[in-house]
């Protein structure tokens, strides 16, 4: 069997509480290859950002990985020293956060954000940075980049900030790039251009992509893949060709449903019924029973596993087939 | 950046007016000028006739003008007690006291800023717990007992430092200003007051460092800096550190500025003959001048330093240096 880029698998991460420890993500495991795209959906909460994370060991406390391995590059990164996550954060994997108005640094100018990105990893001259920084700045169409540099975050509107953020990710020429809700903190009319401007790039340079949402719509467009996530735990993954046409989960059927444009117009968007559950309160069973109209017998005792169900070529954790 | 540092000199001027009103008024219904001219043994009818020559009996305002215009060419009246004009007796006084806040202030940003950082870094190490012990007890003492204790220690019982006065000085400036700072003598007997006056601000410094250093350590661009790959030193020490000074300035000004009033404490206790003991004399013997004088001179120093802090502020933040706005 070929290798995968990254594997990861049965990652269990824990916030440890005062009043005890929450597990955030359960036995949790996806593979991506080289310049393929992987989508996480699920509700706010369900534990995607945690996931995208801790790929590159960045949880924020009190969180940490509690169990399972990523291998990437012939590394498990639950294992490897700080020195080494160091040289692959920015570098072999960057991150593109959700809000373009935090992530930059208020008080350095953009041209000092992106070089010492560089210079962070490679042994180059500063203005050797400085010029690639133009040219990736060039690669995401903000005007004038020369001048642009040295100008600070607060003189650039939301979309040309996250711009200036994907070109920050694209640097080090990485091989992945994981984007956590880029397009959701921005004004509505660019969100498809910031989208497309990414997968653009991601393709031109085969760039392998997690890409984080609570939108199914933009994942079904974007990915070749999704997991689709609740409570911590993947509950059905496979193409995204096949989950979109045939979801077999009934959770995910419920986001399908609750699409845009899934129903005739003017209708009122579906909605799932109910709520993800809190981390402390958990049900028994399948986490999903008490907001599943299929739910009984085992959905209220007994976790379902994540397997192949039936003859589909995909896997789902539901006890219903 | 110029229109917000002309923003900032007007407001700085219209806050020494108010407090110069204050003076005045001060001035006006305690002071008793003839009686700082003449003393109290002359006849009745003649001081009617001085009040009348010296303007005294005039309206309510066209005094204040008056005053004014004095301040503005520092005449601020002749001390009752010194037979000196006021501002000069002040300026004699003031090289003690700004000594002492000075060498108080280096001492604070030197230790306050290495202490809070590591503190923010590595909250949970031993030495932390016991740097953030240490500030509590010693931001709850107040600043004479902790000089009475010094005094008690090294100089009563360990005969190692002296307890009052500020020891041998050099003249300098043409004789303006007498320094402590360049005899062996001056800088031991600066020690123990430098001590006492900074051990408020000290660990409120050192505190007010963590708590800032600690909320940059928690927002995404830090975050976002780690998933650079950065190296940890330029985390903490460039990018946390930037963000940290802003807040920290701005409050530090202030600070600054308070730390005058402790020297009146301080300098009393160890008799130092700087203007924070001259301002308690001056009280003592209803020297409304001097008093005023002190009052007026205190305030500029306070403005001042806040003028200087918040354009230093602006020449760090990009928002204020290149928009002008805060
Ligand atoms: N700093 C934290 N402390 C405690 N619990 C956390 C923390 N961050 C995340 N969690 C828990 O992990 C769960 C998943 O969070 P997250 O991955 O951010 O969800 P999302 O799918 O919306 O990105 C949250 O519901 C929360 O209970
Ligand atoms: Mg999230």
């Amino acid at each position: 069997m070929m290798e995968h880029l990254l594997e990861v698998n049965n990652l269990e991460v824990k916030f440890k509480l005062r009043t005890g420890e929450l597990t955030a993500i359960d036995n949790v495991g996806f593979t991506l290859d080289k310049g393929e795209r992987l989508g996480i959906v699920g509700e706010s909460g369900a534990g995607k950002s945690v996931t995208g994370f801790s790929i590159i060991n960045l949880i924020s406390k009190p969180g940490y990985i509690s169990g399972g391995e990523i291998m990437f590059e012939g590394k498990d990164l639950t294992r490897v020293s700080e020195d080494v996550l160091r040289h692959i954060r920015g570098n072999r994997i960057s991150m593109i956060f959700q809000d373009p108005m935090m992530t930059l640094n208020p008080v350095f100018t953009i041209g000092e954000q992106m070089a010492e990105t560089i210079l962070a990893h490679k042994n180059i001259s500063r203005k050797d940075a400085l010029e690639i920084s133009v040219e990736k700045l060039r690669q995401v169409h903000i005007p004038s980049p020369e001048t642009r540099l040295n100008q600070y975050p607060h003189e650039f509107s939301g979309g040309m900030r996250q711009r200036i953020v994907i070109a920050i990710s694209l640097l080090l020429d990485p091989a992945i790039i994981i984007a956590d809700e880029p397009t959701t903190a921005l004004d509505v009319t660019i969100q498809a251009e910031i989208m497309e401007l990414l997968l653009e790039l991601c393709e031109k340079n085969d760039t392998g992509m997690i890409l984080i949402t609570h939108d199914l719509g933009v994942v079904s467009q974007v990915t070749e893949k999704i997991a689709v996530m609740y409570a911590g735990r993947i509950v059905e993954i496979g193409s995204t060709e096949n989950i979109v046409a045939n979801p077999l989960h009934p959770y995910t059927k419920g986001l399908i449903k609750a699409l845009p444009g899934s129903r005739g117009t003017g209708e009122k968007l579906y909605q799932i019924p109910g709520s993800m559950p809190n981390l402390t309160e958990m049900p028994k069973g399948c986490a999903f029973h008490p907001r599943c109209e299929l739910a009984e017998g085992e959905c209220f005792s007994k976790v379902p596993e994540l397997i192949q169900r039936g003859n589909f070529r995909r896997l789902a954790a539901c006890h219903k087939f | 950046m110029f229109a917000f540092i002309t923003r900032r000199i007007i407001q700085a001027v219209v806050v020494m007016l108010i407090i110069s009103f204050i003076g005045f008024t001060i001035k006006h219904h305690v002071g008793d000028p003839v009686r700082e001219l003449v003393g109290v043994s002359v006849k009745a009818s003649e001081r009617e006739a001085l009040r009348e020559k010296l303007g005294l009996n005039d309206p309510f305002f066209v005094q204040y003008k008056n005053f004014l215009k004095n301040a503005v060419r520092g005449d601020f009246g002749i001390s009752y007690f010194f037979k000196k004009p006021a501002a000069q007796v002040i300026l004699e006084k003031a090289p003690a006291t700004l000594e002492l806040v000075f060498a108080s202030s280096i001492l604070i940003i030197i230790l306050s800023i290495p202490l809070g950082t590591y503190c923010a870094i590595k909250p949970k190490s031993i030495l932390s717990r016991l740097i953030m012990g240490m500030s509590i007890v010693g931001v709850s003492i107040p600043v004479f007992l902790t000089a009475i204790m010094l005094i008690f220690l090294f100089s009563v019982n360990l005969h190692i430092l002296p307890s009052y006065g500020r020891g041998e000085t050099v003249a300098v400036f043409g004789g303006l200003w007498d320094t402590g700072f360049l005899t062996i003598d001056g800088l031991k007997h600066l020690i123990l007051p430098v001590i006492a006056l900074s051990s408020i601000m000290l660990p409120l410094f050192i505190r007010l460092i963590r708590a800032e250093m600690m909320e940059v350590m928690q927002t995404e661009y830090i975050k976002f800096a780690f998933a650079k790959g950065l190296s940890k030193k330029r985390i903490w020490f460039v990018h946390a550190f930037k963000n940290t000074l802003l807040p920290v300035i701005t409050v530090g000004g202030v600070q600054l500025g308070i730390m005058i009033a402790y020297t009146i404490l301080t300098e009393t206790v160890f008799q130092w003959q700087g203007m924070g003991f001259m301002f308690l004399e001056a009280v003592e013997r209803s020297d409304t001048s001097l008093l005023v004088a002190y009052l007026m001179f205190v305030g500029v120093l306070f403005v001042g330093v806040n003028t200087v802090v918040d354009i230093i502020y602006g020449l760090i933040n990009p928002k204020v240096r290149i928009s002008g706005t805060k």
